[in-house]
């Protein structure tokens, strides 16, 4: 167990480090960072102004060591634009992030099982076509345009909740909902083929031999069982939601990290947007690593291997 | 098609797989074609500015006129003609994404699946890296740099989808490398490029054709979820996300127009993903994640 901890361990830090290497290449191999910081209208005593006071003139690998020391300790310098420490600015957005995120993870969790051991129970029937078919229809939606549907249905129309902001728990509603749409559907197959698998397995069919309860059977035998898969996975698919906050966010100007990333992009603000994927990027390894080390708790065939 | 019902309840996936492959197989042959032949079939400019006729309701609507059937929008352009042009754009990204994406992807995937060893952990922790980073974050950041273009969406997306590819192509390498037919073919002399090319391959060609429609309907969601924020497909060109981007001002007083582009995005890409549900279900593997 703790060999599989360790090595498991040594290649999420090696990924980190390499999204780190990536991070701050993204912003260099993008084109000269001095002359889109500076702007259309900049002049070239400008450029160099701004190459002087950011330290752009230094040689690659300065620039480079120098900023991964930094990063490594959590400093990812200064904000173009807000003037305040990028850190500060994430730290500050973090919150409605995550909230956003756990909420969507929920709602999808809430539809996706359910639907998923509906599907299994019946399966080959309408009932697991119909299953199907929504986890198609979820795949298929553009979470934007979704977004903006509801807005206008619920509100505008029926007015049930805030069109957009921050301010209160009925502002997560509608984004939660759009966010959730992205998980249902790899959940609900899951669960669905999972659940399917259990349920032929010999266990179900000792347990129904013993005289169980079919509500025992499929919770306590069928569910526990099918459930180990869906348990990474919904770590995993958090951390994939995390990352594509960034366009609800932006639809719903909901202000968490996306919508700071967004803001950022549009300004040429570069230290908070490679910080924001590198916040966004080092949340999903450690949710992975979380995933795995659930995954070998729950079922020890895997410590093992 | 010929399909063959193998597992139990097969007959019921094959029927499933037979209907929603038709509709899906419809909807984007339609696509395809409407995409081909966008120049003759549209009945206006689909650039043209006519202020003085901004917003006019689709023709089935009230106030509508039938010279516009689906009116037109914030600048008086044609809106059937835009959404046509709209086609073109949202298929050729779809295509040439996975095009590109397909050849990093089979190329890793493969090289891994087959030699195995330090060569796999190195595929591996490519897959591992790339799954870690924020796609549409990185797309946005990279468009902003250098400034958007078609053919940078296509680039940066190609570059950022290979890992499902790579992922399947992978596990199915590893899965034939040592069966029998791949061992007759090293018997018989032939080089190690005639296996990868010739055994292995086509061997696992349909896996990767599932693969390829997730990937074109991903592609296509991305590109107008990029266009939607400014910084895809440039304006004036009609990509379907920039459309809804365009209308979203007036979506409260005339919902219409984003109700179109975007439910044209959304029959597209469930038809790419009909498809390959269908495909999948006729091979009776699970490659959902």
């Amino acid at each position: 167990m703790l060999r599989f901890f360790l090595r498991r361990f040594a290649v999420a830090v090696l990924v980190a480090l390499t999204v780190l290497t990536l991070a701050f290449l993204l912003t260099r191999i993008s084109g000269d960072l001095a002359i889109s910081i500076a702007g259309p209208n900049a002049t070239q005593q400008d450029i160099e102004t701004i190459r002087e006071a950011y330290g752009l003139n230094r040689p690659l690998h300065v620039q480079y060591l120098d900023w991964l020391g930094r990063a490594v300790q959590g400093d990812f310098g200064e904000s173009y634009f807000f003037r305040d420490r990028v850190a500060n600015l994430i730290a500050a957005r973090m919150p409605v992030t995550l909230t956003l995120g756990l909420v969507g993870l929920a709602i999808a969790l809430v539809v996706s099982l359910p639907l998923g051991i509906l599907a299994a129970v019946r399966e080959g029937t309408w009932v697991d076509r119909a299953v199907t078919m929504v986890a198609l229809v979820g795949q298929a939606m553009p979470s934007f345009w979704l977004g903006l549907v509801l807005m206008v249905v619920f509100g505008l129309q029926l007015a049930w909740l805030p069109i957009s902001g921050t301010g209160s728990w009925e502002h997560f509603v509608m984004p939660g909902v759009v966010l959730a749409f992205s998980a249902i559907p790899s959940l609900t197959r899951l669960t669905r083929s999972g659940m399917i698998e259990a349920l032929a397995s010999d266990y179900i069919r000792t347990a129904r031999a013993k005289g169980l309860s079919r509500l025992s059977i499929l919770v306590k035998h069928g569910f526990r069982n099918a459930a180990i898969p869906v348990v990474s996975i919904a770590a995993v698919q958090l951390g994939f939601m995390l990352g594509g906050s960034i366009v609800i966010e932006t639809v719903f100007a909901l202000h968490g990290v996306g919508y700071l990333a967004w803001e950022s992009i549009s300004k040429n603000d570069f230290p908070v947007v490679q910080a924001v994927v590198l916040v966004l990027a080092l949340l999903y390894i450690a949710l992975t690593l979380l995933a795995d080390l659930l995954n070998a708790v729950l079922d020890p065939r895997l410590r093992t291997s | 098609m010929t399909t063959i019902a193998t597992t139990a309840g097969g007959g019921r996936r094959t029927l499933l797989g037979n209907w929603g492959f038709l509709v899906g197989a419809g909807i984007v042959g339609f696509c395809a074609i409407v995409a081909l032949l966008a120049p003759w079939i549209v009945p206006y400019d689909p650039f043209a500015i006519d202020l003085e006729r901004r917003l006019v309701p689709p023709s089935f609507m009230e106030g509508g006129d039938p010279r516009n059937f689906l009116g037109t929008d914030q600048l008086g352009r044609d809106y059937f003609s835009r959404l046509i042009y709209g086609a073109r754009i949202s298929m050729v990204i779809g295509v040439l994404t996975v095009i590109t994406s397909g050849v990093i992807g089979i190329t890793l995937g493969v090289l891994g699946g087959f030699y195995g060893g330090k060569i796999d952990d190195a595929v591996v922790f490519a897959i591992t890296t790339r799954l870690s980073i924020p796609a549409v974050l990185v797309a946005l950041a990279v468009a902003a740099l250098r400034g958007s273009s078609f053919m940078l969406v296509v680039l940066v997306l190609g570059l950022l989808l290979w890992d499902r590819f790579a992922v399947v192509a992978r596990s199915t390498t590893m899965q034939i490398r040592n069966l029998d037919y791949v061992a007759a073919a090293w018997c018989a002399g032939v080089s190690r490029w005639w296996v990868l090319t010739r055994e292995v391959l086509p061997n696992i060609a349909t896996h990767l054709a599932v693969v390829a429609t997730l990937e074109m309907a991903l592609a296509i969601l991305l590109e107008a979820a990029l266009s939607f924020l400014g910084l895809g497909v440039p304006a004036p060109l009609p990509s379907w996300g920039l459309m809804i981007s365009e209308a979203k001002e007036y979506m409260f007083f005339t919902p219409w127009v984003i109700i179109i582009p975007g439910a044209a995005l959304f029959v597209l890409v469930l038809g790419v993903n009909l498809l390959g549900d269908a495909l999948r279900d006729m091979m009776g593997t699970d490659l959902s994640r």
